[in-house]
């Protein structure tokens, strides 16, 4: 992740390719590690169909909201509202989805993020406030809104309630026919490697939501026109150097002011997707923290779309096993062993010392705990996504590369 | 002259802000089809008596969480974790208290000293992940603020006991309550005896930022980072020892309710304090006496909009938006009032300087 | 014979009448008036603080005028951003670079001209070209926080080229540069006059002014007061329409150097967290009564020698000692205690708190002693009687103690932080750039409280961008180049000639 991939495809091929080549490796090395540890302890549920659909739905509500955070904290405002702007998201998906169905539902989810944004952009970018302490006050409006909301307009609805709609329109799910029917058999196979491929593309070809295809298309899309546009290299650099910007001429407050709306607008998606698609209806509170979850996957994935895309799979994995299987919980100790085992031989093949005898106590300890007990209790596993994001924090932070400019107050005419 | 000025500034800021927020709650009822007239005279009509006994409880708790946050605000820390640090705080000397492990009025120190210990603690990894890792104390503490509720909410699974639906830790001891005082009649319930504890600590606070070299760092700190060390302040010693101070006070907030009115952890248990704390902290300005109105204010806020449910179809989450509203008003209030006040104050002084000597240079300070 | 030529041209390239600006409390500009000719190189020269940066602004459509005109190629233009001042063909280049250094050069470049040639390949080739036409030798794909400053400016030339600016405004472009840079950016700017563009060059240097400009502007207090050829001119004329009178010249008088050593600095190695050399193998000696001046091209390692001596960072390697004392694991606090004060490079920064009263700023890297501190407790009678002391002592122009430092103006502000650090007695002090950013009358009265200082037996290291202040105070010039101490000079003998050729490293060999 310490590599700055050039965003200019001519000159940085050479460098795109080794890095992509990397990538490879460490997919396979991942696929071959699951697969030798679901063989080992039997624990079938680890990567079966099932668990990895379910890991994707918990994974699509972190991803919009860390997306969100990527639109503003590349221009420049740090957004701990997204929790706020996601929460004001379910409320807007299950009004629009209740009275137009599902479709308008997505936009309701985004207009209400997306105003959540606009609070935070009117106070931020005009005003000058600190971005943190708007953020703390946008989600204590948006807790609030959503509260009164639901109450005003759910309570005397048919399936709702002072805190809840339900029964609301779903959209329309998606099952490859054939390929999924077939990889779902293989998959049960139980064999080495070729099962858990196949688990795989079941997972993505069957009941696949239009929202799921929505939500990652989002985040291609985000990382297209933050890296390959002029609209994108704009708004960069206004997270980059705003002075600069603006005496070149980009109106630097005109694109803060887009990225927050849009960076609130996608928590709002985020937001949407739980009500619609996560969970058979809107509850309040039913966030729980993934706002917070987003960020964290921001900035473990180094303010980049891919490594966005990788904290939030792994973050959604973590959050949805335990639900699903809380005996295959044990099992993924053994699996973080033979992980924490490959980074202390890369950091010995890379000569860091210190970090690699690290690694290679904690790949111990795991491996310990792994053998030593039988079970986990589900709350550790819970955990996972806020310490990773601190020991990610604590031991790579000279590897994250923050946008040089997030979280300063910019004043127009600061310029020279 | 310009002191005069300065106190209508800091006034003329958090009026605005109650106006506005005024305005938009009643926009907001209003546009949810219930009267907002109806909505100001619930929430501004005379408290009963029971009514006034919880504001002074509740607005202590949040006085108690608003210093919490101030103390980091003072020297430009984030401890967006008091949530956390009270909680897990809150839980330990439970568990302490209950335990009985010394006797009486002494197990009540015991109570305090660990909750402030616990909160220092949890409060100081963020310090030492900022000091030694560089790790920004607003992400940190939003972790540790996740961490700590899976923690107690494991060990209270796990060894708490069984209390109807729900888990709590053992109740404390007669003799290591706290007796509260009645003002009122005894139906009307009693101010808990801790609530001098959000006194001292206010008190404590004026004191030692404005009087002490230790308040001094404190304040060169957050005024400026690099100016503080060029006069030899140890920032990051500051930085986790002001970190430490913050989660200390956040680990008496709930303290005075523990041993006045809940003696256990378990349901009783009044969460979410933390994050109105930082609001409340913004609302005074990060001062004991703005914090001490903010915190009464919430408290009033909240407490009166209980009888929207009994008397209205008004929903009472209606004052959470109230709240935030006046937050982030008050916030941007001050900003430009601050503006506005420097830029008066340089044309003051130039002004003066051109008056006492006609021939001096107009020179821009960058 | 050019500027003959020029004469006959229909236009000039920018009329300015009568442009006034003002800020809160402070005149900027009033009544400027300028001529630049088509194709000439126009200097635009003046003390700090005279408004130049202010007009720059405003033809770069960064400020609006509050009053008067601007007229570009014969039409008069009003510009609401730099957009239009673009779309004039007005490029600007700031004295402080406006590069975003995690992005490329191409980026960079194409930043806010994307429309010209996309921000791809096509792009890549037209920076290609114009980097060959004036041999700027810059790679497109490079980041530029990879670039020394040379390239940066380089790439600022660029950005403004890019967008087809025939006028350019040159901010100070000398400031950061080594005299062989400049040579090689006259060299540049000869070439863009010689195709037909026409050049604002700001500066306060008159030999370089006298040196490139076909004309010359003078501005002081905020106005155009004169306007001059290089020919016939004398450096001594320019300087007394910018000073209004005769330049302060730094004259120290006799040498009060004594035997005895009051810092001592053997082998100060410094390394960044990368292990990467920021000093190595320091040796200092100052004595009693002594002024040291290090000079050397700005990011030479001079900040970080001085933030070691002060013990605000960690050295490597060597030790530090101070009247005999080793001081090398001394922390901040005890350094100042042990007498050394500290006049910061950056005195926002480092010196001061804005926004706090003076009185406060007075207690400032006085934590530990008194008049400001009792015991653990702050004296605040004591710490404001000091302050009004030091006020009128020092001749601090402000309403009063109560005054927030941010109000004052940059010479007032350094005549506190002088005062500050002169009532700890100390025995050493450490001076960076005292004097930069200050009018002429704060820098006068600075150089005398140092020289004062020095006759009472303060040893002083000395740190300067201003080769004329350094050869004027000091008793000893050292050259810093990359973290290494290259040479040893005799102010009364050596020239900026010759300090210049140390500081760029071209005459290592004869310096040691």
């Amino acid at each position: 992740m310490s590599i700055t991939t050039s965003p200019t495809e001519q000159s940085a091929a050479p460098r795109t390719r080794s890095f992509t080549y990397l990538w490879l490796l460490i997919t396979l090395g991942a696929i071959v590690s699951v697969s030798a540890v679901r063989l080992i302890t039997g624990q079938g549920e680890l990567d079966s169909p099932g668990s990895l659909r379910a890991a994707i739905l918990a994974t699509c509500p972190i991803l919009m909201a860390a997306i969100g955070g990527l639109w503003s904290e590349r221009a420049g405002v740090v957004n701990i509202g997204l929790e706020g702007q996601m929460i004001l998201g379910t409320w807007g998906a299950a009004y629009f989805t209740y009275y137009y169905g599902p479709l308008i539902g997505v936009l309701g989810a985004a207009l209400l993020g997306a105003v959540g944004g606009a609070l935070h952009a009117l106070a931020t970018v005009t005003f000058g406030v600190d971005h943190i302490v708007s953020g703390v006050a946008v989600n204590i409006i948006g807790l609030g809104a959503a509260e009164f909301l639901a109450e005003a307009y759910f309570a005397n609805l048919p399936g709702g309630g002072v805190k809840q709609l339900t029964g609301l329109d779903r959209p329309p799910d998606f099952t490859v026919p054939g390929l999924a029917a077939g990889a779902d058999s293989l998959s049960d196979k139980g064999w080495f490697v070729i099962s858990d491929v196949a688990s795989f593309v079941a997972a993505l070809t069957t009941s696949l939501n239009l929202l799921t295809i929505l939500v990652f298309a989002l985040v291609a899309f985000s990382g297209w026109i933050l890296w390959r546009t002029a609209f994108g290299l704009r708004l960069r650099s206004c997270g980059e150097n705003p002075q600069a910007a603006e005496s070149l001429g980009v109106h630097v407050l005109r694109y803060k002011w887009v990225a927050v709306v849009v960076s609130g607008a996608m928590a709002g998606i985020g937001g949407g997707f739980l009500a619609l698609v996560a969970s058979s209806g809107f509850v309040t509170g039913q966030t729980g923290g993934r706002g917070y979850i987003g960020l964290a996957a921001m900035i473990f994935g180094n303010w980049r779309p891919g490594g966005i895309l990788a904290g939030s799979l792994m973050f959604g994995y973590t959050d949805s096993l335990p639900l699903r299987s809380a005996d295959t919980v044990h099992a993924l100790l053994l699996l973080v062993a033979i992980g924490l085992i490959a980074l202390a031989l890369w950091r010995f093949v890379r000569a860091e010392r210190r970090q690699s005898v690290v690694f290679a106590f904690l790949a111990v300890a795991f491996l310990a705990w792994f053998s030593l007990t039988d079970a986990v209790p589900r709350e550790f596993t819970g955990m996972t996504p806020y310490i990773a994001t601190l020991l990610v924090l604590a031991f790579a932070a000279q590897r994250l590369r923050m946008p040089a400019a997030d979280g300063q107050i910019y004043r127009k005419g600061s310029a020279g | 002259m310009t002191g005069l000025r300065r106190v209508g500034g800091a006034l003329v800021a958090p009026l605005v802000a109650v106006v506005a927020a005024m305005l938009i709650t009643s926009g907001v009822v209003a546009l949810s089809g219930s009267s907002a007239l109806e909505f100001w005279q619930i929430i501004l009509e005379p408290p009963a008596s029971r009514v006034y006994v919880n504001i002074v409880n509740q607005a202590s708790m949040i006085f108690l969480s608003a210093l919490a946050a101030a103390v980091g605000f003072r020297m430009n820390l984030f401890n967006i974790g008091v949530e956390g640090q009270y909680r897990l705080a809150s839980y330990v000397a439970a568990v302490v208290v209950g335990a009985a492990i010394v006797p009486g009025p002494l197990n009540i120190l015991l109570g305090l000293v660990v909750a402030m210990a616990t909160g220092a603690v949890w409060a100081g990894i963020a310090g030492v992940l900022r000091v030694t890792r560089g790790v920004s104390e607003v992400i940190s503490t939003i972790m540790l603020n996740a961490i700590a509720l899976t923690l107690v909410g494991y060990f209270l699974s796990t060894y708490g006991i069984r209390a109807g639906n729900s888990r709590r830790t053992e109740i404390i001891p007669e003799s290591s309550r706290v007796p509260g005082f009645f003002p009122f009649e005894e139906r009307d319930g009693a101010i808990w005896g801790l609530v001098v504890l959000a006194l001292v600590m206010g008190i404590a606070f004026t004191f030692v930022l404005n009087r002490t070299r230790f308040g001094f760092d404190l304040r060169a700190t957050g005024m400026s980072e690099t100016a503080a060390v060029a006069s030899g302040v140890k920032v990051g010693r500051m930085i986790v020892i002001s970190m430490m101070i913050s989660g200390a006070i956040a680990g008496l907030l709930w303290m005075p309710s523990f041993f006045g009115a809940a003696y256990s952890y378990g349901t009783a248990f009044q969460a979410g304090l933390g994050f109105t704390g930082i609001a409340v902290a913004l609302l005074g300005r990060n001062r004991p006496l703005g914090i001490m109105f903010g915190a009464v204010l919430f408290a009033f806020l909240n407490e009166q909009s209980n009888r929207l449910t009994l008397q209205s179809d008004i929903s009472q989450n209606v004052v959470q938006i109230t709240q935030g509203v006046i937050v982030l008003a008050v916030v941007v209030a001050y900003e430009v009032v601050r503006r506005r006040q420097a830029a008066a104050e340089q044309r003051a002084v130039t002004r003066r300087l051109e008056a006492e000597k006609p021939t001096a240079g107009q020179e821009v300070s960058a | 014979m050019s500027a003959m030529a020029a004469e006959t041209a229909a236009t000039d390239a920018i009329r300015v009448r009568g442009v006034g600006k003002r800020f809160p409390g402070v005149i900027a500009n009033h009544d400027v008036d300028i001529d630049i000719r088509t194709g000439t190189v126009h200097a635009l020269i003046g003390e700090n603080g005279a408004g130049k940066s202010t007009l720059m602004k405003i033809l770069y459509g960064v400020q609006k005028p509050d009053e008067g005109t601007l007229t570009v190629n014969g039409r008069e233009v009003s510009f609401a951003s730099p957009m239009d001042a673009i779309s004039e063909g007005i490029g600007m280049v700031f004295q402080h670079f406006m590069l975003a250094d995690n992005l490329t050069v191409l980026e960079n470049v194409v930043l806010g001209a994307e429309k010209l040639h996309g921000i791809g390949d096509k792009a890549r080739d037209e920076i290609n070209r114009i980097s060959k036409t004036y041999g700027f030798g810059l790679d497109p794909d490079e980041l530029v926080e990879d670039l020394g400053v040379g390239e940066r400016q380089r790439v600022e030339i660029l950005k403004v080229l890019y967008r087809g600016a025939k006028i350019i405004i040159l901010d100070e472009p000398t400031a950061v540069l080594v005299p062989q840079e400049v040579d090689a950016l006259f060299d540049n700017l000869r070439e863009l006059k010689n195709e037909g563009h026409t050049i604002l060059f700001i500066s306060h240097k008159l030999d370089e002014v006298l040196d490139i400009a076909d004309d010359i502007t003078v501005m002081r207090r905020g106005t155009t007061v004169g306007a001059a050829k290089p020919e016939g001119t004398t450096k001594h004329q320019l300087a007394e329409l910018m000073v209004g009178s005769e330049l302060p010249s730094p004259e120290t008088g006799e040498s009060t150097v004594t035997e005895h050593t009051l810092l001592e600095v053997r082998d100060l190695t410094l390394h960044d967290e990368f292990g990467r050399a920021l000093l190595s193998d320091i040796d200092l000696t100052i004595h009693k009564g002594e002024v040291l001046g290090i000079a050397g091209v700005e990011g030479n390692g001079q900040a970080e020698l001085v933030e070691t001596i002060m013990g605000m960072r960690k050295p490597s390697a060597g030790t530090v000692a101070v009247d005999g004392k080793d001081i090398t694991n001394w922390d901040t606090r005890d350094r100042r205690g042990a007498g050394i004060g500290y006049i910061p490079e950056d005195r926002h920064r480092h010196g001061l708190l804005l926004d706090a009263p003076l009185w406060e700023n007075r207690i400032l890297g006085f934590q530990d002693r008194p008049p400001a501190v009792k015991g653990i407790l702050i004296d605040r009678a004591a710490a404001r009687a000091d302050a009004e002391r030091i006020v009128s002592q020092y001749d601090v122009r402000t309403p009063g103690i109560d005054t927030n430092a941010r109000a004052l103006s940059g010479g007032n502000q350094q005549k506190l932080i002088v005062g500050r650090e002169m009532s700890g007695e100390p025995v050493l002090l450490i001076a960076a750039h005292p004097t930069r950013g200050v009018d002429v009358g704060a820098q006068a009265a600075i150089w005398e409280h140092i020289k004062k200082a020095r006759r009472q037996g303060l040893a002083v290291l000395l740190i300067s961008a201003d080769l004329d202040e350094l050869i004027g105070l000091s008793d000893r010039i050292e050259v810093i180049l990359r973290g290494r101490l290259v040479g040893e000079f005799d102010p009364q003998s050596v020239t900026p000639q010759d300090l210049g050729s140390a500081m760029t490293g071209a005459h290592d060999e004869e310096a040691s």
